[in-house]
C-alpha cells in the first residue's frame, strides 16, 4: 500500500511569554492508506497537536504535511476546503464537540450542506444511512446532545465524521472520556468501519492497551520527538527505548500474575519551553551516559521498520 | 482486632430530584478489616462514589436521602451521630483523598497550611508543633519539606496528589477513602502515586476503600475486592477470588472489554447496552438486559447473594432465592 500521510521535519511553537513551547519539535511519520498509526505518550507530549497539524486545524511553524502527494501545510484556501473533505477528525470530548443547540440530524447533516451535497431531502436520507452505520436509532434524529449519554454522543462524533466519506480521520482519545464497557464498543465500531469504509486513521491516545488494540504501527512521543515507531505488536515484544519501557511498565493490569518488571520513572515531565538539551528524556532516563545531555540522538532503523532515538540502543 | 473495622450494612440512599427518585445505592454491604484495602470497582453511576460520602456523612442533602442501613466504624454506627461528632471523625479517623488535586486543594493557602489544619483541629497541636509535623508528612510523600509555604499551582499534577495524600495521612487515621486518586494522572505518574500509597498504606496500617473504574489499578493495591453495578454490590471477594475465578456475568464483561496488552486479541467483546437509567432501574435483576445468560426469572426476581467461602456473587446462574422486587 502507498502512503496516503506522509510528514516532513514537523514543527510547532506555541510563543508564550516566557519563550516557545515546543509542542511538536521535527517530528516525521508517514501513514499507509488503510492502516491505523497510533500516537502514544503522556499529557504535554505533542500528540493532540500533532493530529490537528496534520488535518490543518492549527498552522504548522515548519515542515511538510503531504496527502497523497499534495502539500497540505502550504495549500491555499480553496485547495484545503476541498481536501478537508478528505480529512476528518473526532474529538475526544462528546460533551464539548456537539453543539448544544443543535439537533443530531442537523449535526449530522450540517457537512453535507456546507459541501452543498444534494437537495434537503436527500440529505437527510443520507444522515439517516450515517445514523444506522454508527448504530444510532433514527428516532434520535430530533433530539439534541443533552438527551444523549456519552456513547451515543460519541457516535453523533464519528457519524459528523464519516459524513462527508472521508479518507483519513484522525481519532483524537476517541474513548477516554467513556466508561470501559462503552469505550469497547466505540473500538469495534471504529474497527468495523475501517474495514467497510477503507479508512486510514492516527489514533491518538494515552492509552497503551487501546492503542496496541487498534493500530497497525505505534509512535511513541515524549515533549514534543517521536522517541520509538514500529509494528504494534514488536513494540510491545521489543521494547527498546527506555521510555516506552517506561510507559509500558507503568500499565496496571487486571490480572494476578503480572509477567512485566516494575519500572517506575522518578520526577516528573520537564517544561516545554526549555526541553533539556540532547536527549530529551536523560532527565528522568535510567540508563542516562554523559552523550545524552549533549547529543539528540537521532531516530534510527534497527531493523523491520523499528525506529528508536536513544544512544544506548544498538 | 476483634471484628472488622468498617461494617456496612444494608445500606439505601435515594436522590429526590424533579424528574423522579434516583435510587443510587440499594441495600450495599461489606465489611473490611483495619489494615486491608479493599477496591470498590464500578462504571459511571455505579453508586461508587455515593456509598463513600455515605460513609463519611456527606451526602449531600437535599436531594440525597439516605433511607436505611448502618455505617459501624470502630464499633460506631456513624449514620446516627450528629454533625458534630462527625467532624471529629473526619479527617482524623477517616480521611478521604478526591480525584481531582486541583479542585479539592484551596488554590489560596500554602500547601503546608493545609496539612497542618488537621493536625491543629484534631490533635491539640499548636501551630509550630503542627507546622513540624506537616513537613515531616511532605517528606514522607516525597515532596522536600521547606515547599511547606508553596502554593497549590507551584506543584505538579502527580505533587499535588501527593499533598493531598500527606493531608490525609496526617492524623493517622484508621480509614482512608480514595476515590478515584490517580483517574487525573499519566501512567508513570500513576505509577509513582500508587507505589506511594501501597507504602504509606503499610508503614501507616491504614485501611483502605480504593474507589475506581480500573480494574488494573485494582490488581496493584487491593486485597479486596467488590464490584458494583447500578447501586449494588454483585460480586465481591478477595483478590484472587474475584481475578482468577470471576463468576457474575457483569465481572466478566467488565474483564473481557479491556485490551490485554500482554496477550494477542484480535476483537474485544463489550458489554451490550448501556447502563441502567437510575431513575428507572429494571425489575428483577438491574443487569439483566445487558446479560448475555439472561433467563425468565432474572427479570422478575433480585436475585440472593451465595456465599462460597467469602466470594459472594448476587446472580441466579449460582444460587437460588431472593426476595420479588417490589
Amino acid at each position: 500500500m502507498a502512503d496516503l500521510i506522509k510528514v516532513e521535519n514537523l514543527v510547532k511553537y506555541f510563543p508564550v511569554a516566557a519563550g516557545n513551547v515546543h509542542a511538536v519539535d521535527d517530528v516525521s511519520f508517514a501513514i499507509k492508506e488503510g492502516e491505523t498509526l497510533g500516537l502514544v505518550g503522556e499529557s504535554g507530549c505533542g500528540k493532540s497537536t500533532t493530529g490537528r497539524l496534520l488535518i490543518r486545524l492549527i498552522e504548522a511553524t515548519s515542515g511538510r504535511i503531504l496527502y497523497r502527494g499534495r502539500d497540505i501545510a502550504s495549500a491555499d484556501k480553496k485547495t484545503l476546503h476541498d481536501m478537508r473533505k478528505e480529512m476528518q477528525i473526532i474529538f475526544q470530548d462528546p460533551f464539548s464537540s456537539l453543539d448544544p443547540r443543535k439537533s443530531i440530524g442537523e449535526t449530522i447533516g450540517k457537512p453535507l450542506e456546507i459541501f452543498g451535497m444534494g437537495s434537503k431531502r436527500e440529505r437527510e436520507e443520507m444522515v439517516d444511512a450515517l445514523m444506522e452505520k454508527v448504530g444510532l436509532s433514527p428516532r434520535l434524529f430530533y433530539k439534541y446532545p443533552h438527551e444523549l449519554d456519552g456513547g451515543r454522543r460519541q457516535r453523533v462524533g464519528i457519524a459528523r465524521a464519516l459524513s462527508l466519506s472521508p479518507s483519513f480521520i484522525v481519532c483524537d482519545e476517541p474513548v477516554s472520556a467513556l466508561d470501559v464497557s462503552i469505550q469497547a464498543q466505540i473500538l469495534n465500531l471504529l474497527q468495523e468501519l475501517q474495514e467497510t469504509m477503507k479508512l486510514t486513521y492516527l489514533f491518538v491516545s494515552h492509552d497503551l492497551s487501546v492503542v496496541k488494540h487498534i493500530s497497525n504501527r505505534i509512535a511513541v512521543m515524549y515533549l514534543g520527538k517521536i522517541v520509538e515507531s514500529s509494528p504494534s505488536l514488536e513494540l510491545f515484544s521489543n521494547t527498546l527505548h527506555p521510555y516506552s519501557q517506561a510507559l509500558l511498565a507503568a500499565v496496571p493490569i487486571p490480572k494476578l500474575d503480572r509477567k512485566r518488571e516494575r519500572f517506575i520513572l522518578s520526577g516528573g515531565v520537564p517544561s516545554p519551553i526549555n526541553p533539556p538539551s540532547g536527549c530529551r528524556f536523560h532527565t528522568r532516563c535510567p540508563w542516562k551516559m554523559d552523550i545524552c545531555s549533549r547529543e539528540e540522538p537521532p531516530l534510527t532503523d534497527r531493523g523491520g521498520g523499528h525506529f528508536v532515538a536513544c544512544h544506548k540502543v544498538k | 482486632m476483634n471484628g472488622p473495622l468498617l461494617e456496612v450494612a444494608d445500606l439505601n440512599v435515594i436522590y429526590k430530584t424533579y424528574e423522579g427518585t434516583v435510587a443510587a445505592v440499594n441495600g450495599v454491604e461489606f465489611s473490611l478489616e483495619a489494615g486491608r484495602t479493599l477496591g470498590l470497582v464500578g462504571e459511571s453511576g455505579a453508586g461508587k462514589t455515593t456509598t463513600a460520602l455515605s460513609i463519611m456523612g456527606l451526602v449531600p442533602s437535599p436531594p440525597g436521602i439516605i433511607t436505611s442501613g448502618s455505617v459501624n466504624f470502630a464499633g460506631k454506627n456513624l449514620l446516627s451521630l450528629s454533625e458534630k461528632e462527625m467532624k471529629k471523625i473526619r479527617g482524623n479517623h477517616i480521611s478521604m483523598i478526591f480525584q481531582d488535586p486541583m479542585t479539592s486543594l484551596n488554590p489560596v493557602v500554602t500547601v503546608g497550611v493545609q496539612i497542618s489544619e488537621a493536625l491543629v483541629a484534631h490533635q491539640n497541636l499548636s501551630e509550630a508543633e503542627a507546622e513540624k509535623k506537616a513537613m515531616e508528612m511532605l517528606e514522607k510523600v516525597q515532596i522536600p519539606g521547606q515547599r511547606y509555604r508553596e502554593y497549590p499551582h507551584e506543584f505538579s499534577g502527580g505533587m499535588r496528589q501527593r499533598v493531598v495524600i500527606a493531608m490525609a495521612l496526617a492524623c493517622n487515621p484508621g480509614l482512608i477513602i480514595a476515590d478515584e486518586p490517580t483517574t487525573a494522572l499519566d501512567v508513570t505518574i500513576q505509577a509513582q502515586v500508587l507505589e506511594l500509597m501501597r507504602s504509606l498504606k503499610e508503614e501507616f496500617s491504614t485501611a483502605m476503600i480504593m474507589i475506581t473504574h480500573d480494574l488494573g489499578v485494582v490488581g496493584e493495591v487491593c486485597d479486596h475486592v467488590a464490584v458494583m453495578y447500578a447501586g449494588r454490590i454483585v460480586e465481591t471477594g478477595s483478590l484472587e477470588q474475584i481475578f482468577g475465578n470471576a463468576r457474575h456475568p457483569y465481572t466478566l464483561g467488565l474483564f473481557r472489554c479491556i485490551p490485554d496488552i500482554e496477550e494477542e486479541t484480535s476483537k474485544i467483546r463489550p458489554i451490550e447496552g448501556l447502563m441502567p437509567d437510575p431513575l428507572d432501574l429494571p425489575s428483577g435483576c438491574p443487569f439483566h438486559p445487558r446479560c448475555p445468560q439472561c433467563m425468565d426469572l432474572c427479570r422478575t426476581v433480585v436475585p440472593g447473594v451465595l456465599d462460597d467461602g467469602g466470594h459472594r456473587v448476587m446472580c441466579h446462574l449460582y444460587g437460588k432465592g431472593g426476595a420479588v422486587h417490589g
